[in-house]
């Protein structure tokens, strides 16, 4: 196995580290499937700041969540010693499109959380990951008192590639989040296992 | 939109606009940019240095990352915004107080790792 990290510090192992974005609209669940399925650590950015006239969030439809903050969705999950996951949860919202490109660079994947009520907000989150070719799996957030869709039904709505996978998950179970990341993991897989068949001589 | 000419000053933006005091007002790093999973690594023992030669911050951050750290957990563990730290880094890299490495990708392209990953993941 390649070794990873500091040549100088080759006595200690450095942890490979996996980035996994969690990305969709406002109030679409991402902190809260950050902070079920991970140890959250605070992580504040403040370049937001460089957009000082749209720090006010469109809150229709949406009752429960009245503020948003500048404060970033970072999770960890220690898988092993030597294997670490770390969750970045990405706003929605254009002002922070800064911050993308940075984050999906070297990152695995990323999972858009959609909400039904407001399916439209996932959009950029869609076609961000759709332009980037970063492997994305669309994860529907099943809030109580929203109408239960089928996976199909987002996909069409969405006008997600066939290939896309669509879960409905309860951003607030941990067993949940966690079968939504193995989903991405494994998608991540079956993209590399294609490649690897159209690179083979 | 409406104007909101001096909003970004107000009680709300506290926090958010004293640490660049730590950074001389800068806003951008300097020299080659890194990851925000990028290993932080001290060059240099804090105990080794007179702390008259070490901003606070700086040996806040060498003893941190005695055992090397991504820029993440680094911020995170300073309580500082990530522009905020980015600088702090850049600015002791030049000093050779730090190394910032690059972080592990290998576990991208490696299906066996990423095998390992979802069945660690399944496991949780």
């Amino acid at each position: 196995m390649p070794s990873a990290g500091f040549d100088q510090d080759s006595n200690e192992v450095t942890p490979v580290s996996i980035k996994i974005l969690v990305a969709g609209g406002f109030g679409a669940g991402k902190t809260t499937m950050v902070s079920s399925v991970s140890e959250i650590r605070p992580l504040r950015t403040e370049e937001v700041l460089s957009e000082p006239s749209i720090l006010v969030d469109d809150l229709d439809g949406i009752e429960q969540k009245s503020t948003t903050t500048v404060a970033m969705d970072f999770g960890r999950i220690t898988v092993r010693d030597d294997l670490v996951v770390y969750l970045f949860g990405t706003p929605g919202q254009h002002r922070f499109w800064f911050m993308w490109d940075e984050l999906a660079l070297g990152a695995l994947g990323a999972v858009v959380m959609a909400d039904t009520r407001r399916l439209a907000d996932s959009f950029p989150s869609v076609d961000y990951f759709e332009r980037s070719g970063l492997p994305f799996i669309v994860a529907v957030n099943c809030f109580e008192g929203a109408k239960r869709f089928r996976p199909e039904a987002v996909r069409l709505a969405l006008d997600l590639n066939p290939g896309v996978p669509v879960v409905l998950c309860d951003a607030r179970q941990r067993t949940s989040c966690r079968d939504v990341l193995v989903t991405l993991v494994e998608y991540a897989i079956h993209l590399l296992s294609g490649a690897d068949a159209l690179s083979a001589p | 939109m409406s104007t909101v000419p001096d909003e970004w000053l107000d009680r709300d933006a506290g926090p958010v606009v004293r640490p660049y005091a730590l950074t001389g007002g800068r806003t951008r790093p300097r020299g080659e940019s890194f990851d925000l999973l990028a290993v932080v690594g001290a060059a240099i023992d804090v105990r080794s240095i007179d702390r008259m030669f070490l901003e606070p911050e700086h040996a806040q951050v060498l003893r941190l990352c005695r055992r090397p750290m991504p820029v993440a957990d680094l911020a995170s563990d300073l309580d500082l915004p990530l522009g905020v730290v980015r600088i702090l880094l850049s600015d002791m890299r030049e000093r050779g107080l730090i190394t910032i490495g690059k972080p592990a990708r290998t576990g991208l392209t490696d299906q066996r790792i990423l095998k390992d990953v979802a069945d660690a993941l399944r496991r949780l």
